[in-house]
């Protein structure tokens, strides 16, 4: 269609009038997303060509802006280069400008080094207009053609100082993105620009954010020249340079009340400006220092509280659910009541921030949690979308974990809202939920018809997530089961394969009544990784063989699904699609597998968190991650080489252990050249004969050939001398043998191992001073996962009991149950249940 | 019902940290002020992939208008995207950003834009007035952003490149309509005179 209206194009003499006319057409069309065939755009594109021919000002420019809105999809755009180029050099200035853009977005690296030269000319150009468009082009060139652009450092550096406020943003944006990756070139430009003062805002605004960047890269002090650069911004005559600079600041990681002070109060004074936007800025930064710093914004919550009723709603919002963190107990009631009078006009997003907000204040006030169990669970019958109803269902659950007293009531609230609930995620977490709390309520019956419910009307996924919850009720209560039997008896009857399966499963589990299987199938289930069990489970259908498949040589998951508490999220990472990656051992599986070297060690038991075996700022920065095997131990050393003008090869990590242990392969990375991390590994049997012997200290040596090269080109020497760099010690400890296992329910875990190998022993921890100490401590140096929320020991109590549980290496059950007493020091029982005799004696032996 | 949305990076953002993105993996190398330019019936310009594809982008716009255009507040959340509007007789302008962009810089696109528009159309910013001058709409908004990157932000220079002529159209390509309009004006001004 655009094709035969283009025909208008062609008619001498041209009609400027009516060839405009279409030019918008045309980009009016392409910018609301109609779809042009290749033939057609390039057709019509060669008849709008002839348009350069006319002399009339707008007309060119709509070409101009053709060309570029064309660029994309229509071919042999190139042509019209000459007649841009010569635009770009002309006389007209109106011209100028906008042919450089319209250029630039159809040139490629190779064309470009042909206009080079205009453009070193065009960024030096008097005409602001020019300048800044060149600038503005090479700024959207460095993605591509990084090299070309590179050369025209001096250029934009003559820009930079411009009269023109827009032409000095722009070549300082410029100069800054052919610099980042020097730190040293960004700091000077940083000093020279703050030192001779800039005149746009814009500029300013962008110098902030450089320089808080620096200051996070280097942890540069706050007595660093950039935060004083930074807080002399505060004093700037332009809002958005004040406004940029007060939030910097904030944002800043490990800012004290002090240094938040003086931010504080520019934002203060935003909350009163009459324009919308200003409030809107100074009242959500203010929300985000609530965050960490609550008692830095009580002296705002005066203006706080006059934008509770802002006509703009979500400036109210913000204002209220800062009130709601830096607010007192007494205060919360009439906050709560302001909050349900706006709820329902206000966005989603702003509905999860509030709730958000009142999650965190529970945790602050736990008395008052029945005033907003109630205010959450009206919240949750009004209509939203998931991810505002998900936010309420982890609230509601996060106060029932915190608080006992609120459980049943929690319980209940929950117990409505799946009566009616179209998201089947919620619903099966909810479910699962019910399964672990509901039979330890007093009346555990009551929740059955709920779940029952479920299964009656609900998809597949929910129905068999209300069979497992269940199961739960009928193995912790004994009166229940006879009922609970009948129900599963009719559960076997679903159309789901799924769900009757689980029905049958659970069934014969319940009948046996036993509480060993009970605790092993019904409340703590497998703890494998899902892709290795599912790699083991091929590898053993490859290979058949004569003895049944071997749980214990499945390798672990290694982060146990726990309930994390979510932090309080910004709001902006909701739209964020949430990938299941391969779990962090399962990729380590996978390359420690291709290596022929590591052939039949069995599955991966545990990977380490990295460890540095050299200091940040080296000349070759070494880590370890430690991986474990059933009688074998791999150390991977990723090895960082940072000297440009070294190629370093065969590069290897000797290590002198201290212990039995016995070096029994080197594999060395081929080549390290500069900057591009690569690994070597050494395979170390652990001692057989004395199964007591977890700890160790190596220390390492890594060993290579130096070849020197040119830094510039990389080109090596031809010989090479052999030279060896001493790292730090490597220390192996029981927490290397150990993998964490979540026992959701610990009761049944321990009743399940027995006493057959149990062991206690007393300790006296004397340097440590609290409980919370001794229990992080104790978690960190055994490695194993704490379960039933015995992690966080309660205020104001002088005794705690630690729950434990993890697999030692080799695959026995290990759990600990550490009872603390805080005297004068803390005085520590250690209980040990395993399944295997030496394990108990190791863990004994190391904790001692 | 018109709304003018446009989405863009902004020049300011190009310095990219890690406060301005949490999770740096997920993010592109240069921040994103999607400024829009409006609407269902008008321009709408997106300078980056927030909304690939055109069903996204309308059902983006959808959803801003359905949550703004009731109320004369200017400044609005949506979608993890901070969102400045202002509206005029029929027309709305949206102008969108990051999150974490700094409202105020926003703030200024949009003025520029409006100021820009209105002297362009002698003050008259409706959606008839704004029909008959689109080219000088598309020219506005190419001289105020370029790929995202802020070119401008005074309206007087913007109008001064812009440059486009104003009713020197020769008599013979006018229509009698016209003709007559632009009489019945002139005749009103030495009246008012």
């Amino acid at each position: 269609m655009f094709v035969s209206k283009a025909r208008i194009f062609n008619e001498t003499p041209i009609n400027p009038r009516r060839c405009l006319h279409i030019l918008t057409k045309i980009i009016y069309l392409l910018n609301q997303g109609e779809h042009f065939g290749t033939t057609e755009a390039t057709e019509a594109f060669f008849a709008m060509t002839r348009l350069f021919q006319s002399n009339d000002q707008t007309l060119r420019r709509m070409c101009y802006l053709t060309i570029k809105e064309m660029a994309n999809i229509s071919e042999d755009v190139i042509i019209v280069t000459s007649s841009l180029t010569k635009d770009m050099t002309g006389k007209e200035d109106v011209y100028r400008g906008p042919a450089i853009r319209a250029l630039c977005r159809i040139t490629d690296t190779t064309m470009l080094q042909a206009i080079e030269r205009y453009m070193k000319q065009a960024i030096v150009d008097k005409v602001p207009s020019v300048s800044s468009s060149a600038l503005v082009s090479s700024l959207h060139m460095v993605k591509m053609s990084f090299d070309v652009v590179k050369r025209w450092v001096n250029e934009a550096q003559e820009a930079a100082s411009s009269d023109n406020i827009m032409v000095q943003y722009h070549a300082l944006g410029l100069l800054y993105h052919l610099r980042k990756n020097d730190r040293l070139a960004v700091t000077k430009m940083l000093n020279k620009f703050t030192k001779s003062g800039l005149k746009s805002p814009f500029a300013y605004c962008m110098m902030i954010r450089i320089a808080s960047k620096l200051l996070e890269e280097t942890e540069g002090g706050h007595d660093s020249p950039l935060f004083d650069f930074i807080e002399s911004c505060l004093r700037n005559k332009h809002e958005m340079v004040v406004y940029e600079a007060a939030s910097a600041i904030v944002h800043m990681p490990n800012c004290t009340a002090r240094e938040l002070a003086p931010a504080v109060s520019v934002l203060q004074l935003f909350c009163s400006s009459p324009k919308a936007a200003l409030r809107y800025a100074a009242v959500r930064t203010l929300n985000k220092v609530a965050m960490k710093h609550p008692s830095a914004v009580t002296a705002c919550n005066l203006d706080l509280e006059n934008l509770i009723t802002d006509s703009n709603r979500s400036i109210a919002t913000l204002a209220i659910t800062t009130l709601l963190k830096t607010g007192s107990e007494s205060s919360v009631d009439r906050l709560m009541k302001q909050i349900s009078s706006f709820v329902s006009e206000i966005s989603d997003e702003f509905k999860v921030v509030v709730v958000q907000a009142i999650s965190a204040l529970c945790q602050k006030y736990p008395r008052k949690h029945s005033v907003m169990m109630n205010f959450l669970s009206n919240m949750l019958r009004d209509d939203g979308g998931f991810e505002y109803k998900r936010a309420i269902v982890d609230c509601i659950i996060s106060i029932i974990e915190e608080n006992p007293e609120s459980k049943e009531t929690g319980l209940a609230h929950l117990c409505e809202f799946i009566e009616d609930c179209e998201h089947t995620v919620l619903a099966t977490k909810i479910l699962h939920l019910l399964g672990k709390e509901g039979p330890r309520t007093p009346t555990p019956s009551k929740y059955i018809r709920f779940i029952f419910n479920r299964v009656v009307l609900e998809s597949e996924a929910v129905r068999a997530a209300a069979v497992s919850a269940l199961a739960k009720f009928g193995a912790q209560n004994d009166d229940l089961l006879p009922s609970v039997l009948v129900l599963m008896k009719r559960c076997m009857m679903d159309s789901d394969d799924e769900v009757r399966d689980r029905a049958t499963f659970y069934m014969n589990v319940l009948q046996q009544k036993q509480k060993a299987l009970n605790a092993a199938y019904i409340f703590n289930g497998l703890s494998v990784s899902v892709p290795g069990l599912e790699k083991s489970l091929h590898q053993y259908t490859l290979e058949p063989s004569e003895k049944p498949f071997d749980m214990k040589t499945v390798p672990l998951a290694t982060a146990p699904i726990t309930e994390q508490k979510t932090e309080i999220a910004p709001v902006a990472t909701s739209k964020l699609p949430e990938k299941l990656a391969p779990s962090r051992q399962d990729i380590y599986q996978e390359q420690l597998a291709a290596i022929p070297e590591f052939k039949g060690l069995g599955p991966l038991f545990k990977s380490s968190e990295p460890v540095q075996l050299t200091e940040a700022e080296t000349e070759y920065v070494v880590r370890c991650i430690k991986h474990t095997f059933a009688n074998h131990m791999i150390f991977q050393f990723d090895c960082t080489n940072t000297l440009n003008d070294q190629l370093l090869q065969r590069v290897l990590v000797q290590m002198e252990p201290s212990e039995a242990y016995e070096v029994l392969n080197y594999v060395p990375a081929p080549s390290l050249p500069y900057s591009q991390p690569s690994s070597c590994y050494s395979l170390v049997r652990l001692p057989e004969d004395d199964p007591t012997a977890v700890s160790c200290t190596f220390s390492c040596t890594m060993k290579y050939l130096v070849r020197d090269c040119d830094p510039n080109t990389g080109e090596p020497d031809d010989d090479g001398y052999d030279d060896e760099y001493v790292l730090e010690d490597l220390e192996v400890t029981v927490a290397d043998h150990i993998q964490k296992v979540l026992k959701p329910n610990f009761g049944a875990a321990w009743d399940e191992i027995g006493d057959d190998n149990e062991k206690e022993e007393t300790f006296a921890l004397a340097t440590v001073r609290t409980l919370d100490e001794a229990v992080n401590n104790i978690i960190s140096f055994l490695g194993m996962q704490p379960c039933e929320r015995s992690d966080k020991v309660p205020e104001n109590k002088n005794s705690h009991v630690l729950f434990l549980a993890g697999v030692f290496r080799g695959g026995h059950d290990v759990l600990v149950r550490a009872r603390l007493a805080l005297a004068d020091g803390v005085t520590m029982q250690v209980t040990v249940r395993s399944t295997d005799e030496n394990v108990v004696d190791v863990i004994l032996a190391s904790v001692g | 019902m018109n709304t003018v949305v446009c989405s863009a990076n902004s020049f300011a953002a190009l310095c990219y940290s890690s406060r301005y993105f949490p999770t740096a993996a997920n993010q592109p190398e240069v921040s994103h002020i999607h400024r829009k330019w409006l609407t269902s019936a008008l321009k709408n310009k997106y300078y980056d992939d927030t909304y690939p594809t055109v069903k996204e982008q309308k059902a983006f716009e959808k959803n801003i208008f359905n949550k703004t255009h009731r109320t004369d507040s200017e400044i609005a959340l949506l979608e993890g995207l901070t969102v400045v509007y202002k509206s005029n007789i029929d027309l709305y302008f949206y102008v969108i950003g990051s999150s974490h962009e700094n409202e105020l810089m926003l703030m200024s696109v949009l003025n520029c834009l409006f100021d820009s528009l209105s002297q362009m159309l002698r003050k008259n910013v409706e959606k008839r007035a704004l029909l008959e001058n689109m080219e000088g709409l598309f020219l506005a908004i190419d001289e105020i952003v370029d790929g995202g990157v802020i070119l401008e932000s005074d309206p007087q220079q913007v109008v001064h490149r812009v440059a486009l002529r104003g009713d020197d159209v020769p008599l013979t390509e006018q229509t009698v309509t016209q003709v007559l309009q632009s009489a019945k004006e002139q005749i009103k001004w030495s009246l008012l005179r």
